[in-house]
C-alpha cells in the first residue's frame, strides 16, 4: 500500500513541479512530462519500479482520448474524413513502412526483420500528437484533421499488423505462444477464422447499437440518482467495459471507444461524459508520457550515443519525407501541410507494442529491440521541439492574411442556453427560428426527452458545474443565456463567468427587483425578469379592455415600462445587500418616491408628462398669436 | 354598390375633435369596412398580406388623417411602405390597384387663406398632397380631390363630419360625380359633386 502511495506520490509531485513550467515556456505540456520521467527515472531504478508496466496501464490514457475525440465527431463527419482516413492514412502507413524497410535492406538486413521494423516504426503517437494539437487549438485545421485522419488509421491498421507480424518469423525460430503484451484473455483465440471475425463483427455491433440504445435510458436512469460520483462510475465503467471487449475479440480498444465515442456524439449526455472522463484522460495520459521519459536507457545510449541519435533523426527525416509529399499531393494549403509533416515525423507508443510483440515472436532479435525502444523515445522526446518549430518558425511565414486557414470548423457552437425551461426554452426556439446553433444545458433528463422529441438536441448536466460549462465551450462562446430555475443558482454562475471568462456576453433571468439588485452584484448586466414583460402585456390588454384606445394602451405601457426601468436603476444605487429593504431608510425613502410618481401618474408626474406630450396640438390662441406673426413677418418680407 | 374601404389613422385619437368626429359618422355608415390603423397596429406590425387581401376586396379606397407637418401621420407612411409593394402597387404585376379610387380626408391645422402662395403656408394645400396623388397615378388608381377640413383646431367639426358621411354614403352607393370629383381641387361637406342633387 504505502508502494503504491508513494509511487502515485512521486508521479503527481514530478507533474505537478515540471508541467507548468513547460507550459510556461510554451514547450506544452508533453514536453513538461516528458522532462519529468526523466527526472523521476533515477529514482524510480532506485525503488526497482517496473515502469513498463505502468506504461501498459497508462496507455489506457490513450484509449479515453480516443473516446473523447469520437464524441467530438458525429457519424456523419467521420463518413466525410473516410478519403482522407483511407488515403492519407493508408498511403502514410505504406510509404513509411517502404521506405524504412528498404532502408533496412540496404544495410544488410533481412527483409522480414527489414518490414518488421519498418512497420513499428511507421507507426505514430497519438498521445502525444492530438494532445498538443488539442493544447495549441490546432486540431480544427487542415493539417489538424489531417493528423488525425492518419493516427486513426494507423490505429485501426494495428489489428492487421498484429496478425501479419508472427508470419514474418524466420523459420526455425520456435514460437513462443507468449508476449508480454497481448491479450490474456480472448473470445477468438481458439476458433475458426471465420467465426473470430463472426464474433469480431458481432462485438462492434454491440458497442455501436449498444451506443444508440442503451446509453439513453441507462444514463437517464444514473442521472435521476443525482448523484455526481455513480454518473462518473458509470461512465468510467461505460469506457472500461468496451476497452475490455475489445481486447477480448482482439481489437484494439483504442478503436472500440472510439467508436462508442462517435456513436454518443449526437447525445445529451456527452458533454457531462467528457467533463467525467476528461480529468481521468489528462492523468493517465501524463502518467503515460512520464513513463516515456522514466523508460530511456541512458546507459545504452550513452554508449551509442552518435548511432541512435543519427538513426533517430533519420526515422524522423523518412518520416517527414513522406508526409510532406502526401500533404502536397493531398492538397493541404499553407502552413498546414507542414504541421502535418513535422507533427507526425515521431514513431509512437504503438512502436513499443510492436516490438515486443515482433520480439516475442521471434521475428526481431532480441538485441535490438532496447535500440529501436530508444529511438522510438528520442522521436517522441524531440516532437515537442518541432511543433514549436512549427508554431515559432514555419507559421509565422505563411501567416500573411491571404493564407488565412479559414476552413476551420467550429464544432464548439458559441451560444450556451443554461437551463432550458420556461424561459431558457422560448429563447432557444427563438435563437434556432433565427438559423443560429445553441448548445443546451439542462439537468432534468425529462426536459431532455421533451426536446428530442422536438429535434433539439439538448445536454444532460449541473449547468453550474465549472467543467461542464468548459466542455459545453464557454472558452469559445460568444453569448450565455443563464435561465435557470433556481435564481441562487443563477448568481452563482454568473459570478462565475464574469470572473473566468469576462469575454461571455451573459443574458440573465432574473427573479425579481431584489435578484435583479443580486444579479448586477455579480457582475451581470444584461438582465430581465423573468415575467416582468407578461405582466406589462398583461396590464396593457387591461387598458384596452377597459376601453382604451389600443395605441395609448401601447404607449402608456411602454412610458410604465420606462418609469419602471428608472426606477429599478436609481433603487440599485441605493440598495445593499447587507441590509434588508424595510430597514434601508434610503432605500425606503427613494421608493416611496419613485413608486408615487409611476402609480400615481394620473394625478400628475413625470410618468404622466412622458405619455401626454405627442401629437398635441397647439391651443387655438396659440395658433392666432402664431399667425398674426407669421403674417406679420411676410409683410415685412421684401419678397 | 362600391366596395369602400376607409381608413382612419390619429396617434393620439383621445385628443382629437376633428377626425374623431368623422370617425364617429363613418362607423354609423352601413355596407363599408372601415379600419382604424392605430388601434389594428398599435406596435407597427403591419401584416402586409392581409392588408393587400383587404385593398383587392375594395373599389375605393379613403385614407384619412389629420397633416402632421404637410404630411401623413407615421403609421400611414408605414402602411404605404409596406402594403403598396413592387408588383403589388406598381412594376411589373403591379396592377392590383389598377381601376380602384383613392380618396383622401385631411384635417389641417391651418385655415384655408394659408394654403396658397400668399398664405403663411406658402403653397396649396395639393402641393404638399403630390406624393399621394403621384402614389395613385403610378398604381393606376383615379386619385379624388381631397376632402379638406381647414382651421380643425378652431372649428367645429360636426358639419364637417357629417358632410364626410354624405361623401362615403355617395361613393359606396356610386351617386358621386367622379369626373367633378376628379377635376376640382378639394371637396368640402358644402361642395359635394352628388349625383341628381344639382
Ligand atoms: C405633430 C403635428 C404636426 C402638425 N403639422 C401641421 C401642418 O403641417 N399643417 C397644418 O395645417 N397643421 C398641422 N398640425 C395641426 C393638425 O393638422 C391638427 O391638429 C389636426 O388636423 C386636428 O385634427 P384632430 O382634432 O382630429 O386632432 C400638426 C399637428 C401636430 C400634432
Amino acid at each position: 500500500m504505502s508502494d503504491f502511495l508513494l509511487l502515485a506520490f512521486l508521479f503527481l509531485a514530478a507533474g505537478v513541479a515540471a508541467v507548468p513550467i513547460a507550459t510556461a515556456l510554451g514547450l506544452g505540456s508533453v514536453l513538461g512530462y516528458l522532462i519529468a520521467g526523466i527526472a523521476l527515472s533515477p529514482v524510480l531504478t532506485l525503488l526497482e519500479v517496473d515502469v513498463v508496466s505502468i506504461q501498459h496501464f497508462a496507455e489506457f490514457g490513450v484509449v479515453m482520448m480516443l473516446f473523447l475525440v469520437g464524441q467530438e465527431l458525429e457519424p456523419k463527419r467521420l463518413w466525410e474524413l473516410r478519403n482522407r482516413l483511407l488515403g492519407l492514412g493508408g498511403l502514410q502507413v505504406a510509404g513509411t513502412t517502404a521506405l524504412v524497410a528498404g532502408a533496412c535492406i540496404v544495410f544488410g538486413l533481412d527483409w522480414r526483420i527489414s518490414l518488421a521494423i519498418g512497420l513499428i516504426l511507421a507507426m505514430s503517437s497519438t498521445a502525444i500528437v492530438l494532445q498538443t494539437l488539442g493544447e495549441k487549438g490546432l486540431m480544427r485545421g487542415d493539417g489538424g484533421q489531417a493528423s488525425f485522419s492518419v493516427l486513426l488509421f494507423q490505429d485501426i491498421a494495428v489489428i492487421p499488423i498484429l496478425a501479419l507480424v508472427p508470419l514474418l518469423a524466420i523459420p526455425g525460430a520456435h514460437h513462443a505462444g507468449e508476449d508480454g503484451h497481448g491479450p490474456s484473455m480472448s473470445l477468438v483465440a481458439d476458433i475458426e477464422g471465420w467465426q473470430a471475425a463472426l464474433v469480431t463483427a458481432g462485438a462492434i455491433a454491440l458497442v455501436i447499437a449498444g451506443g444508440m440504445f442503451l446509453t439513453r435510458p441507462l444514463f437517464r436512469y444514473i442521472a435521476k440518482a443525482r448523484l455526481r460520483e455513480i454518473f462518473v462510475a458509470t461512465a468510467l465503467a461505460f469506457v472500461v467495459g468496451i476497452a475490455l471487449l475489445m481486447t477480448l475479440v482482439g481489437l484494439s480498444p483504442a478503436l472500440g471507444t472510439f467508436l462508442a465515442g462517435v456513436v454518443l456524439a449526437n447525445s445529451e449526455y456527452r458533454h457531462e461524459l467528457e467533463s467525467d472522463i476528461d480529468p481521468f484522460r489528462g492523468l493517465l495520459l501524463g502518467l503515460f508520457f512520464m513513463t516515456v521519459g522514466a523508460a530511456i536507457n541512458f546507459a545504452l545510449l550513452w554508449d551509442e550515443l552518435f548511432l541512435i541519435l543519427g538513426l533517430t533523426i533519420a526515422v524522423m527525416a523518412a518520416k517527414a519525407l513522406v508526409l510532406l509529399i502526401l500533404g502536397f499531393g493531398f492538397g493541404l494549403r499553407g502552413s498546414q501541410k507542414y504541421l502535418f509533416g513535422l507533427g507526425l515525423a515521431q514513431a509512437g507508443e504503438f512502436g513499443f507494442v510492436l516490438t515486443s510483440f515482433a520480439v516475442s515472436n521471434f521475428v526481431l532479435p532480441e538485441t535490438m529491440a532496447p535500440t529501436l525502444n530508444l529511438i522510438i523515445t528520442l522521436s517522441m522526446m524531440l516532437t515537442p521541439g518541432l511543433f514549436i518549430f512549427y508554431e515559432r518558425v514555419i507559421r509565422p511565414r505563411f501567416d500573411r492574411p491571404t493564407d488565412r486557414d479559414d476552413d476551420e470548423i467550429t464544432e464548439q457552437h458559441p451560444i450556451i442556453i443554461a437551463g432550458h425551461g420556461r424561459y431558457g426554452g422560448i429563447v432557444n426556439r427563438m435563437l434556432l427560428a433565427a438559423g443560429y446553433r445553441t448548445t443546451v444545458l439542462d439537468h432534468s433528463a425529462g426536459q431532455l426527452d421533451m426536446l428530442r422529441t422536438f429535434g433539439i438536441n439538448g445536454f444532460y448536466g449541473d449547468a453550474t458545474r465549472p467543467d461542464l460549462l468548459t466542455a459545453a465551450g464557454i472558452g469559445e462562446a460568444k453569448l450565455l443565456i443563464v435561465a435557470l430555475d433556481d435564481p441562487d443558482q443563477n448568481e452563482a454562475m454568473v459570478h462565475y463567468v464574469h470572473h473566468n471568462h469576462p469575454h461571455v456576453h451573459m443574458i440573465v433571468r432574473a427573479h425579481d427587483r431584489r435578484h435583479v439588485y443580486r444579479l448586477y452584484q455579480a457582475g451581470a448586466r444584461d438582465i430581465i425578469r423573468e415575467t416582468f414583460d407578461s405582466s406589462v402585456r398583461a396590464g396593457r390588454s387591461a387598458y384596452e379592455a377597459l376601453g382604451m384606445h389600443p395605441f395609448e394602451a401601447e404607449r402608456l405601457s411602454r412610458a410604465f415600462v420606462d418609469a419602471d426601468r428608472h426606477a429599478l436603476y436609481e433603487l440599485a444605487q441605493v440598495w445593499d445587500p447587507a441590509i434588508p429593504e424595510t430597514e434601508n431608510p434610503e432605500y425606503i425613502k427613494l421608493a416611496r418616491e419613485l413608486m408615487t410618481d409611476i402609480e400615481l401618474g394620473a394625478s400628475g408626474g413625470a410618468f404622466r408628462e412622458r405619455t401626454e406630450r405627442g401629437w398635441t396640438p397647439p391651443l387655438p390662441q396659440d395658433t392666432e398669436a402664431d399667425r398674426q406673426r407669421q403674417t406679420g413677418q411676410r409683410a415685412a418680407d421684401p419678397r | 354598390m362600391a366596395r369602400l374601404l376607409h381608413y382612419a389613422a390619429h396617434p393620439a385619437p383621445s385628443s382629437s375633435q376633428a377626425n374623431r368626429a368623422m370617425l364617429r359618422v363613418v362607423r354609423g355608415l352601413e355596407g363599408i369596412t372601415q379600419v382604424d390603423l392605430y388601434a389594428e397596429y398599435p406596435r407597427y406590425d403591419i401584416d402586409i398580406a392581409e392588408e393587400q387581401a383587404r385593398l383587392l376586396a375594395h373599389d375605393v379606397i379613403v385614407l384619412q388623417f389629420p397633416l402632421f407637418w404637410y404630411s401623413c401621420p407615421a403609421l400611414v407612411k408605414e402602411w404605404l411602405d409596406l402594403v403598396w409593394e413592387h408588383g403589388f402597387a406598381y412594376g411589373q404585376g403591379g396592377d392590383k390597384l389598377k381601376g380602384k379610387t383613392l380618396l383622401l380626408a385631411v384635417t389641417t391645422g391651418g385655415p384655408q387663406e394659408a394654403y396658397s402662395a400668399e398664405g403663411y403656408q406658402h403653397f396649396e394645400l395639393r402641393t404638399f398632397l403630390t406624393p399621394f396623388e403621384q402614389t395613385a397615378r403610378l398604381a393606376q388608381m383615379r386619385f379624388l380631390a381631397p376632402y379638406v377640413f381647414h382651421g380643425a383646431l378652431k372649428r367645429d367639426p360636426a358639419a364637417h363630419a357629417l358632410g364626410f358621411g354624405t361623401l362615403l354614403g355617395a361613393l359606396r352607393d356610386e351617386r358621386l360625380d367622379l369626373r367633378a370629383a376628379e377635376t376640382t381641387d378639394i371637396l368640402t361637406h358644402d361642395t359635394l359633386p352628388l349625383i341628381g342633387i344639382n
